[in-house]
């Protein structure tokens, strides 16, 4: 199942996509995180952890530039965040499509395009071709004309990620896209993530509540708690030790194959719901 | 019996009696059109209630003006247009919105009932404001009218494509750099403008049948944006033009043959909507089985 991460000397060169540098946010007296260094490269895949509340949400509104840095540096391709950066590509925290909604799955794609363009768009001059090519990278292709409120959540997440990857971003910001999936989904928009990377270089945070379907992918991880965090690969962050530091508190990490298992972190129990099963593959396939 | 019925609908002198309505066919042809449009955003928005409140300020602003002597296009327009803009900015989620048109809406019409007490001018006008006329669009009117409609319609076609971003889904629009907050504000006063013509026509208590209605039968029946304001537009025009074609001729106001025509295409749509929603849409989901389409699409 693990598949190999991404090729570390090839990324290891070229110039980060995203970075922070003793960055800290704070909303009036909270702080949220502090002094927080982070590089992402291209094609690097970093995993988002942590409890609720501790700006996760928050890290991703300061790259898009909606949320102000309280002290520190932050460059988004090169430069600081902007509102409306063609080069970030975002799949929002999940939430279910109603029914007042008249948009295709093609018209939710296309507003990653040109949602934001004044007017009506020419009819002639819509790149319908760029909107079919994102649905085919996410196998969205058979139901691009499905209106999006009779998707399932999976279906609807889908769409989104092709969203998110129409305009060709070479930074995605992906917030909790697993919730709510069952596993099967989980792990098909992990892939599609993880595939996206691989073939275009694509850096990715990747905001969770749910390590192990993410957990063969990951390059880093980012854990965020109680204002402080801790930064380092899979088997530097989520060991006892690593997270017993974070938490200030007797941390148990249970490791079982490609499973992992947070016990004992205070107001943290999202993990703990992650069934430490096998996952039968052959089934879904 | 056809005593009611030769009072509903009444042919003779049919041809004499056209040229009289060309002012109100007109303004309800414009108004179909534009209302359509405003009506899909007014959908995707959750604005309906919304509408109603700014109906019934326009109703005090249009009555009060009467009282004053000012046009009650000015007043219309005044009344409304603050409504829109007060409910746009103390209204930022649907929460607090309900709340506000909740509390603006029974003081509108209360304001305008008591200017309409006071005004002593023609009697069979007096009610018009409320619950429609029969036949009166004057010249200047007609013009503040057209002028207001014009503004509406290209204003929607220029905010369109981020209005509809921002009314689906304002988190990514934000994230995209649409402006969310201030699209919202000038899409309210847009609402406002289409709103004041309403009243004028159809009366502030049946605003809804054309700023909601069209939209409402045109999402039973499709789910393409282009389609949906297309049909959205049509039905409007098609309430609005048929029902004051059919009024002309007998001598009551135009506005139950407007809102039952609007309701009937409601009707048939949703009949529609549901046939489709049966049958037509789920053909196409059959073709995906979602475990086949997790598979990497390789080229
Ligand atoms: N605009 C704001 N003003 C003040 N406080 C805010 C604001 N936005 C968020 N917060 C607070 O900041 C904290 C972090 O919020 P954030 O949404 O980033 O958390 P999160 O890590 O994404 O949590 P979750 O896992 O629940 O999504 C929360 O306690 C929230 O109440
Ligand atoms: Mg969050």
């Amino acid at each position: 199942m693990a598949r190999p991460v991404a090729d570390r000397e090839e990324v290891a060169v070229a110039d980060p996509v995203l970075e922070l540098r003793d960055a800290s946010l704070s909303y009036g007296s909270r702080t949220l995180w502090s002094g927080l260094d982070l590089q992402v490269r291209p094609g690097e895949l970093v995993a988002v952890l942590g409890g609720n509340g501790t700006g996760k949400t928050s890290l991703l509104r300061a790259v898009l530039g909606l949320q102000q840095l309280s002290a520190g540096t932050m460059q988004v391709a090169g430069h600081a965040p902007r509102r409306g950066d063609a080069s970030i590509g975002y799949v929002p925290q999940q939430r279910r499509i109603d029914s007042h909604t008249p948009l295709r799955v093609r018209d939710l794609v296309r507003q990653g395009l040109d949602g934001h363009r004044w007017g009506i768009g020419r009819p002639g001059r819509v790149r319908w071709d760029r909107v079919d090519a994102a649905l085919a990278q996410v196998g969205a292709s058979a139901y691009a004309d499905m209106p999006l409120s009779l998707l399932s959540g999976g279906e609807q997440q889908r769409a989104r990620v092709a969203q998110a990857l129409v305009g060709d971003p070479s930074l995605l910001l992906c917030d909790e896209p697993l919730l709510s999936l069952d596993q099967s989904s989980q792990r098909t928009v992990t892939e599609l993530v993880d595939r996206r990377r691989r073939e275009h270089g694509t850096a990715v945070l990747f905001v969770t509540h749910e390590i192990n379907p993410v957990l063969p992918y990951v390059d880093r991880v980012l854990y965020l708690a109680g204002g402080r965090f801790r930064i380092g690969t899979v088997d530097e962050v989520l060991n006892s030790e690593a997270l017993s530091a974070l938490y200030g508190t007797r941390v148990e990490v249970l490791r079982h194959g490609d499973q992992v298992l947070v016990a004992g972190a205070p107001h943290h129990v999202e993990h703990h719901a992650a069934p430490c099963v096998h996952e039968d593959e052959d089934v879904a396939r | 019996m056809s005593d009611v019925w030769g009072q509903l609908f009444d042919f003779r002198d049919y041809g004499a009696l056209l040229p009289l309505v060309a002012n109100s066919l007109l303004a309800g042809a414009v108004l179909g059109l534009v209302g359509g449009m405003v009506s899909s955003i007014v959908m995707m928005r959750d604005l309906p209630f919304a509408v109603h409140g700014i109906s019934e300020l326009s109703f005090a602003g249009a009555t009060g003006a009467l009282l004053i002597g000012a046009g009650v296009v000015a007043g219309a327009l005044a009344g409304s247009v603050v409504a829109a803009l007060l409910i746009g900015v103390l209204g930022a989620s649907a929460r607090s919105r309900s709340s506000i048109v909740g509390v603006l809406m029974p003081f509108g019409l209360g304001l305008g009932i008591l200017f309409l007490s006071l005004y002593d001018g023609r009697a069979a006008n007096k009610f018009g404001l409320l619950i429609g006329q029969i036949v009166s669009v004057d010249d200047p009117q007609l013009t503040a009218m057209l002028v207001s409609g014009a503004v509406v319609a290209v204003g929607m076609l220029v905010l369109w494509r981020p209005l509809v971003f921002a009314s689906t889904d304002p988190e990514v629009a934000a994230a995209r750099g649409v402006p969310v907050r201030a699209l919202s504000i000038a899409f309210m006063v847009l609402l406002g403008l289409a709103v004041a013509i309403s009243v004028q026509t159809i009366g502030a208590l049946l605003v809804l049948s054309i700023i909601c209605t069209p939209a409402a039968a045109a999402f039973r029946v499709s789910a393409n944006p282009r389609v949906v304001v297309a049909l959205s537009s049509a039905f409007g025009f098609t309430a609005m033009v048929g029902g004051i074609l059919l009024a002309t001729g007998s001598r009551l106001p135009i506005t139950p043959y407007v809102t039952t025509l609007s309701f009937a295409i409601f009707v048939v749509c949703a009949g529609v909507g549901a046939w489709r929603q049966r049958h037509g849409w789920s053909r196409a989901r059959a073709l995906a089985p979602s475990s086949r389409v997790a598979e990497p699409a390789t080229t």
